[in-house]
């Protein structure tokens, strides 16, 4: 018997096969099938096949987030174009503009969990080994393949092995971990390759933020990211789907433990490397690579003109409790653009008073949604502005014009600067006046 | 033989597919072949999408496509006429996308580094070679299952050509 990684163990059982090996090529029957606003082009390309009806309308999830509400009549009829086809089709994992961004709503609704397999036609599907899945993304042509046959083929990654040490200081997020791993290894430096954290600092890291980790190593070229569920995991999921799903939560999270899978000691890995998260400072992304980053000190008072908080990196609960803490009592000198992940994120910031410090301060919220992430919805920027954003993605022109600058950093260092007009962290926002 | 000759534009490392295919027309062109052929490399390379000619092949060092799964980016260069991407290495889903729309990527570090904007290369796919000046290079072939997709002209063609 041979011992495998998570990754290994998690594309056998959707291959439907004992073991695979790095390199092989497998069809695999994903159990989710994501799209969202991408949902109307997949269904013209579906057109052109034979099969007519999709396989297994019930493994499908629609979300509606990227422009949402549609900010045109083009847009509008995008979506509309999406309701036809999840009611031709039958599909029951649909979500309404409102809802939030597609990888935080399928996490919090449960419709993936420990041991399942995603493809999504969307390059951060990265995100939901978080919860011990495999998950990633996929092309347009290839999802309307998928929806027909139910299958996919896939070469089996090598994995590497990332372990985490210790704790991150105060004032250091995972954000800014994972922006130093990606500005250490590069935006290549896991293609084709699965990533999987371990060690004893993975449990110091809080659910909300391990999803940055897996969401953005699509940043390192990654196919996929994952840990392996532990009692963080299991008890974000027992309360969440008692909120999202009251009739059935017992039996969907029973579901999810029987299917649970965990890396066999002694598995073999391609990489390894180990982390000691005492060592990690703050950080940015400066433009236009999320790879090209700088310690935030040798970058502060860097003119802002603009922050936004938000996207499937970092709008959940926790980074906008950050953006709060920060500006609370504060008024801002930069505009700030503050939009929740998810309705249910967007509830519990109201219900905790977040939402109220953060409009005080002279925030602007938006829709739950992606927001202005990809320059497609509102709060897109101008040329020459320069934005700092909690996103996963700088490149050039990503959030409207070409000549505008975008930096990447982790969300109180967001709130910071637009409190002071200028990079900062918010250690040293105390001494301004 | 099977060598067909390929007039070449150059680019550096780590072009993504903002640059490919800006995001702002994601949502809005999808299939019309002229549009995206109008847009090819627009924050790039302004002058590609009007120089562009049927045959041309791209040539990129490392980990082109890196970025967003759009497939506009890879069917942006099919629209243009562009026969080939012939990179030091592909981001995952751009490869992917290319294959599974009928786009040819080669893998050839060398390349880049011997051509320059306007020289003309030759590809034979049957020796898995590509030929300049005085230099032949070899590539290594796709495996057979994955070349099927490709020679449909990509997993579309192939389902269709299997129902
Ligand atoms: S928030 Fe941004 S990165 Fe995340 S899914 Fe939306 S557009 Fe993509």
């Amino acid at each position: 018997m041979s011992l495998q990684t998570l990754t290994e163990k998690l594309l056998a059982r959707a291959g439907g096969r004992t073991t695979v090996k790095p390199g092989e090529i497998v069809d695999i029957e994903p159990d989710v099938a994501l799209s969202h606003d991408n949902t109307a082009a997949i269904a013209e390309i579906f057109k052109r096949l034979p099969h007519k009806r999709v396989r297994y309308p019930e493994r499908l999830a629609i979300t509606l987030d990227h422009a949402v509400p549609p900010p045109s009549a083009k847009h509008a009829r995008n979506h509309a174009r999406v309701r036809d086809f999840v009611r031709e089709q039958g599909v029951r994992n649909f979500f309404e503009v409102g809802r939030g961004i597609c990888h935080q709503v399928l996490c919090e609704e449960g419709v993936v969990g420990p041991g399942m397999t995603l493809l999504g036609a969307d390059s951060h599907s990265t995100h939901y080994g978080w919860l011990g899945a495999f998950s990633a993304g996929i092309g347009r042509s290839e999802v309307a393949a998928l929806w027909a046959t139910g299958q996919l083929w896939l070469r089996v990654p090598e994995t590497m092995r990332i372990t985490l040490k210790g704790k991150l200081e105060s004032g250091v997020t995972t954000k800014d971990l994972t922006i130093s791993l990606i500005g250490r290894l590069s935006s290549d430096g896991a293609t084709y390759m699965a990533v999987e954290f371990d060690g004893d600092g993975v449990a110091a890291l809080s659910p909300d933020s391990r999803t940055v980790l897996t969401n953005m190593m699509a940043e390192m070229g990654a196919k996929n990211a994952c840990i392996a569920p532990d009692d963080a995991t299991w008890r974000w999921l027992s309360k969440t789907l008692k909120r999202t799903r009251p009739h059935d939560h017992a039996e969907r999270l029973e579901s999810f433990r029987e299917r649970s899978l965990y890396p066999d000691r002694g598995a073999v890995y391609a990489a390894r490397l180990q982390i000691d998260l005492s060592e990690i400072e703050p950080v940015v992304s400066c433009p236009h690579a999320v790879d090209n980053i700088r310690p935030l000190s040798e970058v502060a008072n860097t003119r802002v003109d603009v922050g936004f908080i938000g996207t499937c990196t970092n709008g959940r609960l926790e980074d906008i409790a950050a953006a709060a803490e920060v500006l609370r009592g504060r008024r801002l000198r930069a505009r700030l653009i503050v939009i929740p992940a998810s309705s249910m994120v967007l509830r519990e910031a109201a219900e905790a008073g977040y939402v109220a410090d953060l409009v005080e301060a002279g925030a602007t919220f938006g829709t739950p949604g992606c927001g202005p992430c990809m320059g497609v919805h509102m709060g897109v920027l101008a040329p020459g502005e320069v934005c700092i954003s909690s996103a996963n993605r700088n490149f050039r022109g990503r959030m409207g014009e070409p000549d505008a600058e975008i930096y990447l950093a982790n969300p109180a260092v967001v709130a910071a600067s637009c409190a002071a007009g200028r990079l900062i962290h918010p250690a040293d926002l105390a001494d301004e006046s | 033989m099977t060598r067909s000759k390929h007039r070449v534009w150059k680019y550096g490392d780590n072009v993504n597919t903002d640059v490919i295919f800006p995001g702002k027309f994601t949502y809005t062109i999808s299939h019309d072949p002229a549009e995206l052929a109008r847009h090819a490399l627009e924050d790039l390379d302004p002058s590609f999408a009007n120089g562009a000619r049927a045959g041309d092949v791209i040539v990129a060092g490392r980990n082109w496509g890196n970025g967003s799964s759009r497939e506009q980016a890879v069917t942006c260069l099919v629209a243009a006429g562009v026969h080939a991407v012939i990179a030091k290495s592909f981001a995952r889903i751009y490869y992917r996308n290319a294959i599974n729309n009928g786009l040819l990527v080669i893998a050839c570090p060398q390349l880049v580094d011997l051509v320059e904007s306007g020289d003309s290369i030759e590809i034979d796919m049957e020796a898995a070679r590509i030929h300049l000046n005085n230099h032949a290079l070899s590539f290594s072939s796709l495996p057979e299952q994955v070349r099927r997709i490709l020679d449909a002209g990509g997993i579309i063609a192939y389902l269709q050509g299997q129902g």
